[in-house]
């Protein structure tokens, strides 16, 4: 047993850590700090240095542009990114749909999609929930009907991940009415562009259009858009969702709102001294702190289980990455509002669409506090976490 | 980074796990329990034939030169078994005063006994006052030709009542709460002048209030510097905290298995009650936080070899606030979840949840520690 992190793996965090400082755009990590949703540009311009760096895909097989790394150095990465903080790869791509396309996908679809999928040419989007089907997946009930050589496609998904931006979706649809349920399921991928698809903006509690719905109105789709097997899509879906297992945690980005948290307590006042000088307000900050620790601890035994014996099967322990990184998450966002006290009030009527740079750093703390209570429902609801773990760990 | 033990380190397990598995089951406690002192004379020769007794101790010393790795693995292992041998007080406490700063003459006195199991040792320590305090000390030692005499009041003083040797935290100079000031004495169970009112604890050990009345010992009584031993007295309180975290973990361990066993047996209504969706999400709670205090009980393990003495201080005080919080929850649901067996003394679970209530007053507790990790400035 040993927690240090060797000499090599400890140059590679600072080869990481310069980089980040040489190439983000400071504006871009002015308004991740200030908790403020960024532009399409901005996240593009920014994936695409990325890419030309050669760490866009980092965790895909060399042989697609992965970066072969060891899943200590993947962890530092991740670390490093989100506490600097610079924008996260688009999951949908590079997570989700491309690790599916290079398993399951035939040689056209992997040229076809991967070098754009890395280089952002293709924004994608999540075609997965719909609004009787949540935590129930499996219920989905978006037809794709056979004709010739396509699939009619209509149906409705829902919170649908900054479609907005998308050209490209990827879809679980029923193939099979006949199946049980997970049986007949097929995963398609085609264009936002096509005939028949229309995106409607949802708008949550923060005032924020990140999630939207999407209608598909006689969808006509190549047959060929289908990835791996007909009614197969389940089991690529099982793969897609625990393909992400530590980074769910978010250790970095928390790790990065409580150094923000310890900075602003040290200036804002409360009975006439810094907020930090109170005992209550320290303690609870210390409180987090320790829980945050002990998260990364687990994270990392996590990568190091899986440097050591393969990534497997899903590892239960991502249960716990979630329940807990999504509990932590919650209350750095509950202490930013706790040192902001009646400042947060105030509504920032310009939003995020940069029209008022100068707009002060107040404005985003309370949507952020709204916008975080997402973290504990997406990705499989804490609860549906809390069923994982009794059915898997403790055979309930 | 690595989270797995080595060949040695994995055989030390499985040695420990088949001796505690063959010679500590509950009914064999309770036998254990009404033995002279609280404790198994026989357990405890069972340990030193294991070469346990002797693990931290370096080779110079003739022990086994084990390190913190080594000494979490046993105290993780009883843990699960609830042992009650004094192993904290003796090999730990007792036998870290010795390793840290004990001369050759001293070691030479003691640790062979300690290793071959026919001494053990007590950590007089706690007063009326001083809480969680290290500094607090209002015991006196003054100095009478070459040695001292000391006076003053120790409380729940674990293996009191049995141990051969006491190791005492005394103020030579200054005044109570001065941080300079502390010396550290080894004083022999039978001098003259202590008295000792021993008890049963409610974990089921056995401690003793005692009592020192002009207790005269020689210059060779001192561990380390007389007048300034508080950093001394810190680093092997914080490897005691390092031990009873994982204490803590193999209890926290055995009390999710031995409940979750429970639910998938009783039934009501005609099921198993671990199939209704409130007790799994319980068991699933309880499972998250012992996983949260087993990675902090690594943690503290490892900084426990920190040089930074603060840096390793705040990281122990950390892991004893995540090992609080989690020993309170796991506890206190095992018991929920064991419904009205579980607060019979009949059924073991009772006990687990005992001994780790106790551990979280033991060398300050979750407010106590999380107060010292916001003075001293976070952990990120």
């Amino acid at each position: 047993m040993d927690l240090a992190f060797t000499k090599e793996e400890q140059a590679f965090r600072e080869e990481v850590r310069s980089f980040f400082r040489d190439n983000v755009p400071p504006d871009t990590r002015r308004k991740l700090v200030e908790g403020r949703h960024l532009t399409k540009d901005e996240m593009v311009t920014w994936w695409r240095i990325l890419n030309k760096k050669g760490w866009g895909v980092s965790h895909w097989p060399t042989q697609y542009g992965g970066t072969g790394w060891t899943s200590v150095q993947h962890y530092i990465f991740n670390e490093e990114l989100q506490s600097y903080p610079a924008p996260q790869p688009l999951a949908f791509g590079v997570s989700m749909v491309g690790p599916v396309i290079y398993t399951f996908g035939n040689e056209e679809q992997k040229k076809q999609y991967l070098p754009r999928i890395a280089n952002v040419d293709d924004w994608w989007c999540q075609g997965f929930s719909e609004p009787g089907s949540g935590s129930d997946l499996a219920s989905l009930k978006t037809k794709a009907e056979r004709r010739g050589d396509k699939w009619i496609i209509n149906g409705q998904k829902t919170w649908t991940t900054l479609a907005q931006h998308a050209d490209m979706i990827f879809c679980l649809c029923r193939t099979d009415n006949n199946a049980k349920k997970q049986m007949g399921i097929s995963f398609i991928v085609f264009s936002m562009k096509s005939k028949g698809v229309t995106v409607r903006p949802i708008q949550t509690i923060d005032g924020g259009h990140e999630v939207n719905e999407v209608f598909f109105d006689d969808v006509e789709v190549p047959y060929e858009n289908l990835i791996g097997e007909e009614n197969k899509g389940w089991d690529y879906a099982k793969f897609l969702l625990g393909n992400e297992r530590t980074g769910i945690a978010r250790v970095g980005v928390s790790k990065e709102r409580l150094r923000r948290i310890r900075d602003l307590a040290g200036k804002v006042e409360s009975a006439g001294k810094p907020i930090i000088q109170d005992a209550a307000f320290r303690e609870k900050l210390a409180a987090c702190e320790i829980e945050l620790k002990a998260l990364e601890l687990t994270q990392l035994r996590v990568v190091a289980d899986e440097g050591k014996h393969g990534k497997g099967k899903p590892n239960p322990a991502s249960s716990v990455l979630k329940i807990k990184g999504s509990e932590i998450q919650q209350t750095t966002t509950e202490l930013l509002m706790e040192v902001i006290g009646p400042f947060a009030a105030p509504y920032d009527v310009h939003g995020d669409d940069g029209s008022n740079e100068a707009m002060d750093w107040t404005a985003q703390i309370a949507p952020s506090y709204f916008n975080n209570r997402k973290v504990s429902i997406y990705g499989g609801s804490n609860e549906i976490q809390r069923n994982i773990i009794a059915k898997a760990v403790l055979g309930l | 980074m690595d989270f797995d033990l080595n060949e040695e380190q994995r055989l030390l397990k499985e040695s420990i796990d088949g001796l505690l598995t063959d010679s500590y089951d509950f009914e064999q406690r309770k036998k254990y329990m009404k033995e002279k002192g609280g404790w198994s004379q026989a357990v405890w020769g069972k340990l030193a034939e294991q070469g346990l007794l002797g693990l931290p101790f370096s080779e110079a010393d003739g022990g086994f030169g084990g390190g913190g790795v080594e000494t979490m693995i046993v105290m993780e292992a009883l843990g699960k078994a609830l042992v009650l041998e004094p192993y904290l007080a003796t090999v730990v406490i007792g036998g870290g005063f010795l390793r840290h700063a004990g001369s050759d003459a001293q070691k030479a006195a003691h640790v062979p006994g300690i290793i071959d199991g026919s001494k053990t040792l007590a950590f007089a320590q706690l007063e009326k006052n001083s809480r969680y305090d290290l500094f607090d000390v209002s015991t006196t030692a003054k100095k009478k030709g070459d040695g001292w005499v000391i006076d003053g009041e120790k409380f729940v003083v674990l293996n009191g009542e049995n141990a051969d040797t006491l190791v005492v935290t005394a103020r030579t100079k200054g005044d109570r709460r001065d941080k300079t000031g502390i010396g550290v004495f080894l004083v022999p169970a039978n001098a003259k002048g202590v008295t000792k009112k021993s008890y049963p604890t409610q974990d089921g050990l056995h401690a003793a209030d005692i009592t020192l009345t002009g207790v005269e010992v020689g210059a060779d009584a001192v561990i380390g510097n007389p007048e300034d031993s508080l950093a001394l007295i810190e680093r092997v309180v914080d490897e005691a905290r390092v031990a009873l975290c994982a204490e803590a973990v193999g209890l926290m361990d055995e009390s999710l298995k031995t409940t979750v066993e429970y639910i998938k047996t009783r039934k009501q209504f005609g099921v198993a009650i671990g199939s209704f969706q409130s007790l799994q999400h319980r068991a699933s709670d309880m499972f998250v936080a012992a996983e949260q205090a087993r990675s902090m009980s690594m943690f503290a393990t490892m900084a426990n070899d920190f040089e930074n003495a603060k840096e390793r201080s705040n990281a122990i005080a950390a892991a004893k606030v995540q090992i609080g919080k989690s020993l309170k929850f796991v506890g206190q649901q095992s018991i929920q979840l064991h419904g009205g067996i579980g607060m019979t003394m009949e059924a073991k679970i009772g006990h687990y949840f005992k001994r780790l209530t106790m551990i979280e007053n033991t060398f300050g507790d979750t407010d106590y520690h999380q107060r010292r990790v916001a003075d001293a400035g976070g952990l990120i």
